[in-house]
């Protein structure tokens, strides 16, 4: 009994290990990725010089950061300066211990599922997570004591909050669809066909809710450079801005793996084995997200506003009374 | 001790430990911080007695949305930490009713028959919990939502009057 305890736990510790070695590393080449895409969209070679093809970037990017400074402003509030980038970068990896990505595996007659976690209000536990990530956000941009900082911070808040909503309300009919909160089932719930065929307004509506959530562009007033320097982050230097950094692309590699399990039916596919699927799914939006930054002029504050709580909260909260009406009438 | 023992005591000491330092921290923002915290171990704690539902409703509503405006207050108005200790006839109502609260908690704690034996573990899934709620407790619920419309018509009818009178101003 003891024994399997043990043997239980062993197994969970290596298989967090993987799958955080694995994120970190691909978080790190996400940049990579980004800038030489973004250097092919604007006809010029981007990042070449450390290694071929520029791939011992990260590696370079990585020393330099954790080599650098790390300062903190005279007139900041210390102890919150300090915290808040953990906050967003803890809260980004503790996310992905719910997504699902692959349908599990038998190793020495122990059948693993590959999931860190299975909790049954597994959506919303991804929504609470992102909630809480709005305070590293604000506080850091608070606790810099620079107006760039505090623009970035209580625009980073404002914007944060107000399209959590309709990412909450796009979820609904997801739910409704798959009768459960958890991942797995959801994931489960589209072997038959991906809910992006049933779904296509909720698919709509949670890409920008959900993009606007992560601050990317066409939604990253919070950092806008133009007007505000490097909105809440302006004052970090070091691991502290590495962590910020390192939060953004964990949310983007998050981003595509939550629109695959949502929307796009998760690890299931004809062919080729499930994990494959689910890389394959998440590469698709991963790239998509980069297109989009590549292409979109960033949008206004008032507009941004606009937008959230005058066009998506009303789309979503029809979409919820279709949805219900439709499983009702079917059921 | 059980792990749950253990890991109960912990989250009750952190809740306990934060909201105290919320009412005590002279500086707005730190008593914001330990409000989130408290929070957040709130919600911790419904996880450990079975109610991941609810867990997660106290992380999203408490600790994310309406700590996110009162940080959002605070963050604006830049609060100086005043050093005057208050007048008599405010902290006196809150001595009397807290002293009220300790005597009812402390009568419960060990009056009540029941209340020394600790009750067994168990799981609400998020369905059980819903039919639970909407079978016994419809009309709470209906009474409760029709009080939150109200409180939204409210601010929308002093949100518009104030934005109107500002531009005018303006022009």
């Amino acid at each position: 009994m003891l024994l399997e305890w043990i043997l239980g736990f062993v197994f969970l510790i290596v298989k967090l290990t993987i799958v955080l070695i694995i994120l970190l590393t691909v978080a790190a080449y996400l940049v990579w990725v980004e800038r030489k895409l973004l250097g092919r969209i604007q006809a010029r070679y981007g990042p070449n010089r450390a290694g071929e093809f520029g791939l011992l970037q990260p590696l370079a990017d990585l020393v330099k950061l954790i080599t650098k400074e790390d300062t903190v402003p005279q007139e900041a509030n210390k102890g919150i300066f300090l915290l808040a980038p953990g906050v967003v970068g803890l809260m980004a990896l503790l996310i992905f211990a719910v997504v699902p990505f692959g349908s599990g595996v038998t190793l020495w007659g122990r059948s693993i599922p590959l999931v860190i976690t299975d909790l049954n209000v597994g959506l919303l536990f991804i929504l609470a997570l992102s909630s809480i990530s709005v305070y590293g956000i604000a506080l850091g941009g608070w606790a810099s004591n620079s107006k760039y900082s505090l623009l970035g911070g209580i625009r980073g808040a404002a914007q944060m909050i107000s399209y959590e909503v309709p990412m909450g309300l796009s979820l609904v009919p997801v739910v409704m669809l798959a009768r459960s909160f958890s991942l797995v089932e959801i994931t489960n719930a589209q072997s038959a066909r991906p809910f992006i065929f049933v779904q296509p307004v909720s698919f709509i509506l949670f890409l920008i809710a959900a993009l606007a959530e992560i601050k990317r562009i066409p939604f990253d007033l919070p950092e806008a450079e133009n007007e505000l320097g490097a909105g809440y982050h302006t004052e970090y230097s070091g691991m502290r801005f590495g962590l910020f950094f390192l939060g953004e692309y964990i949310t983007m590699i998050i981003l595509g793996s939550l629109i695959a399990v949502f929307f796009l039916g998760g690890w299931h596919g004809p062919l080729l084995p499930p994990i494959i699927w689910f890389l394959l799914k998440v590469g698709i939006i991963v790239f998509t997200l980069i297109w989009f930054r590549a292409t979109f002029p960033r949008i206004r504050y008032d507009q941004l506003m606009n937008t959230g709580w005058k066009v998506l909260i009303p789309i979503a909260l029809l979409n919820i009374v279709v949805t219900g009406a439709l499983v009702l009438g079917t059921s | 001790m059980t792990l749950y023992a253990v890991t109960f005591y912990v989250l009750a000491a952190i809740v306990v430990l934060s909201t105290l330092l919320a009412i005590i921290q002279r500086q707005v923002i730190h008593a914001v911080v330990y409000l989130i915290v408290s929070f957040f171990a709130t919600g911790l704690l419904f996880y450990l007695l079975g109610a991941p539902f609810l867990a997660a409703l106290e992380v999203i509503i408490y600790a994310g949305a309406i700590m996110v405006l009162f940080l959002f207050i605070v963050m604006t108005v830049r609060a100086e930490s005043g050093e005057d200790k208050g007048e008599i006839y405010q902290w006196l109502p809150a001595v009397i009713l807290g002293i009220i609260s300790l005597f009812v908690g402390g009568v419960l704690i060990f009056e009540i028959p029941g209340s020394k034996t600790g009750l067994s573990t168990g799981m609400a899934t998020p369905s059980a919990f819903g039919q639970f709620l909407f079978k016994n407790y419809w009309f709470p619920v209906e009474i409760a939502s029709f009080l939150l419309l109200i409180g939204l018509v409210g601010a929308l009818y002093l949100g518009r009057r104030e934005s109107r009178k500002g531009s005018e101003d303006r022009r």
